[in-house]
C-alpha cells in the first residue's frame, strides 16, 4: 500500500492523533471512560496502521523487537511492583492508600496512575508484537 | 415493562447468538471459521454480562451530580478486561492454526485428521 | 422507569442487525468476508454496549473488535488459506444439538430478572455499591477505573499476566524459524532432502528408507536438525 499516495497522507496526518488520543484515554481514565487496556489497544492500533500502510520494517525501526519485549515486561513488573511497593511501605498488596500517608484517597490517585500505566504498556506492547509476530511469519 | 415477558428478550437475542458461535464450532471444519465462531459466542457473554447489569433509568458509572441511578460497574470492569484477554487468546489460537497450516498444509479438519496417521 | 420509545427502537434495530450478521457469518464461506463481517458484529455489539451504559466496555469493544482482532484474522488468513471448504457431513446434528441447548437456555431465563432491574441480584449485591464507596474512599468519578484498578487489583494484574503470557506463547509459536522445526517434525517434510523418506509407507519392516527414518529419529534430536539443514 505504499504506492498509494492517499493513503500514506491521511495515515500520516492521522497517526499523531491516534497516538496523543490513546495517551489521552490512558491520563484521562480516572475521569472519563478510558483506562491502561483502553489506551494500550489504541495505541497499538497506531502502529499497527503505520504497518499496514508503510511496511513492517518501518515499524520495527520505530519499535525494535527487544524494545516491545522489554516494555511487555516491563508492564506487569510495574504494576507487580507498585503492590510490592505498598507492602514495604507497611500496607497490604496493592492497597495503595498508604503511597500518600496524609491523604490516603490521594495515594489511591497515584496508584491507580501507576498500575493502569503499567496495564497499558503490557497491553499496547503485547499487541504490538503479536501483529509484527503474524506479519513478519509471512516473509521468513 | 419491565416485569413483563418482553424483559427477557435481550437474553434470548444473547442466546441466540450463543448458539450462532456454538453451530459454527461444531459444524464447520475450517479452523479460521472456528475461531471466528468462539469469537461471537464470547462476544455474545460479553452482552449478556452488560444486560444483567443495566439498570432502566441509569446512566453509566461515571459519578456526576445530578444523577442518582447507576448501572453496574462490575460486569463493565470484568467485560473490559475480558475483551483484551479475549483478543490474546484467540491471537493464541490464530499462531496455532498458522503453524498447523505449516505442518499438515491445510487447516481442515478432516483433512488433518485424514492425514494425522503419517509420521 | 420506561425506556424512551427511541432507545427501544434503536436497541431492536441493532439486535435484528447483530442477528443477521451472525447468521451470516455462518453461512459464508469466503472467510475474507467472514471476518470483514466480524468487524461489523463487533461494532454492532459496542453499539449496544454503549446503550446498556457501559462506554468503556463499548470503546474496547470497537478497538479490540474492529480493529486489532480483524487485522490478526486477516494475517492469519494471508498465511493459511482464504477459502473453506464445503461441509462434507450433515448439519443436522449440530443444528438439533444446538437447538436443544438454545431451547433449555431459553426456559433458564424465564427465572432470570427482568431487563433493567434495579433490585437483581447482581444489581444489589455489594452494598454499599461501588458507586457509593469509590465516592468515599478513592474521589475519583469514574468508577469503572477505580474497580478496576483498586478494589478489584487482584484480578486486573491477573488479567494482565495472562495477556502477557498470550504474548509470549504468540511468540514462542511464530518466532522460530520456519524451516528447521518441518524438517524436525517431519509432519509436513516434503520439498527438501528427506522427501524420500516420507513418502514411503512407515513402519514397513522390509523398507530401507523406512528403516533409515527410524533410525534418524533414534539418533536423537541434534542428529536430526543436522539432517534437515543438509
Amino acid at each position: 500500500m505504499k504506492d498509494n499516495t492517499i493513503l500514506r497522507v491521511v495515515s500520516k496526518l492521522l497517526l499523531p492523533y491516534v497516538l496523543l488520543f490513546a495517551l489521552y484515554v490512558q491520563f484521562h481514565g480516572d475521569y472519563g471512560p478510558g483506562g491502561g487496556f483502553q489506551a494500550g489497544v489504541i495505541f497499538a492500533a497506531g502502529f499497527v496502521l503505520y504497518g499496514l500502510v508503510f511496511s513492517l520494517d518501518s515499524v520495527r525501526r520505530v519499535a525494535p523487537a527487544r524494545m516491545v519485549e522489554l516494555v511487555f515486561a516491563t508492564g506487569v513488573l510495574v504494576f507487580a511492583g507498585t503492590g510490592v511497593a505498598t507492602m514495604l511501605m507497611g500496607g497490604n498488596f496493592l492497597e495503595y492508600g498508604v503511597l500518600n500517608e496524609h491523604n490516603p484517597s490521594h495515594g489511591q490517585h497515584l496508584g491507580i496512575l501507576v498500575v493502569e500505566l503499567g496495564v497499558g504498556m503490557t497491553v499496547a506492547a503485547v499487541m504490538i508484537a503479536i501483529y509484527s509476530a503474524f506479519a513478519g511469519r509471512g516473509r521468513a | 415493562m419491565t416485569d413483563s415477558i418482553l424483559g427477557l428478550y435481550n437474553y434470548w437475542v444473547v442466546i441466540f447468538l450463543m448458539m450462532t458461535g456454538f453451530y459454527i464450532v461444531i459444524a464447520r471444519g475450517n479452523l479460521i471459521k472456528k475461531v471466528i465462531g468462539l469469537n461471537i459466542f464470547q462476544t455474545s457473554v460479553f452482552l449478556m454480562y452488560l444486560t444483567i447489569g443495566k439498570v432502566s433509568g441509569g446512566t453509566a458509572p461515571i459519578v456526576k451530580e445530578g444523577f442518582e441511578v447507576y448501572s453496574n460497574p462490575l460486569p463493565s470492569v470484568l467485560i473490559l478486561t475480558a475483551i483484551v484477554v479475549g483478543v490474546a487468546t484467540t491471537a493464541v489460537a490464530l499462531a496455532l492454526v498458522v503453524r498447523i497450516r505449516e505442518a499438515y498444509e491445510t487447516i481442515e479438519e478432516d483433512e488433518i485428521e485424514a492425514g494425522g496417521d503419517k509420521p | 422507569m420506561e425506556l424512551s420509545l427511541e432507545v427501544e427502537l434503536v436497541t431492536a434495530l441493532l439486535l435484528t442487525l447483530l442477528c443477521c450478521t451472525a447468521v451470516a457469518v455462518v453461512r459464508m464461506r469466503g472467510l475474507f468476508a467472514a471476518v470483514m463481517l466480524m468487524g461489523i458484529y463487533s461494532f454492532l455489539g459496542a453499539s449496544w454496549m454503549l446503550l446498556l451504559d457501559a462506554p468503556d466496555v463499548a470503546f474496547t469493544e470497537a478497538a479490540v473488535g474492529a480493529g486489532i482482532s480483524s487485522i490478526l484474522m486477516l494475517a492469519a488468513l494471508s498465511l493459511t488459506t482464504r477459502k473453506a471448504k464445503r461441509p462434507t457431513r450433515s448439519p443436522l446434528a449440530p443444528l438439533l444439538l444446538v437447538g436443544i441447548t438454545g431451547a433449555a437456555l431459553a426456559y433458564g431465563t424465564f427465572d432470570m430478572p427482568r431487563f433493567g432491574s434495579a433490585d437483581s441480584p447482581a444489581n444489589s449485591y455489594p452494598h454499599p455499591s461501588y458507586v457509593e464507596r469509590t465516592e468515599e474512599d478513592i474521589h475519583i468519578p469514574n468508577v469503572v477505573t477505580a474497580v478496576l484498578a483498586s478494589y478489584r487489583g487482584y484480578d486486573t494484574l491477573g488479567e494482565t499476566v495472562v495477556i502477557f503470557t498470550a504474548g509470549i506463547s504468540v511468540l514462542i509459536l511464530l518466532r522460530g524459524s520456519r524451516k528447521r522445526w518441518r524438517n524436525g517434525a517431519g509432519a509436513g517434510a516434503s520439498e527438501n532432502s528427506s522427501e524420500e523418506e516420507t513418502s514411503d509407507v512407515p513402519g514397513d519392516p522390509g523398507d530401507p528408507a523406512a528403516e533409515r527414518q527410524s533410525r534418524g529419529e533414534a539418533r536423537g534430536e541434534a542428529d536430526e536438525t543436522a539432517r534437515g539443514v543438509t
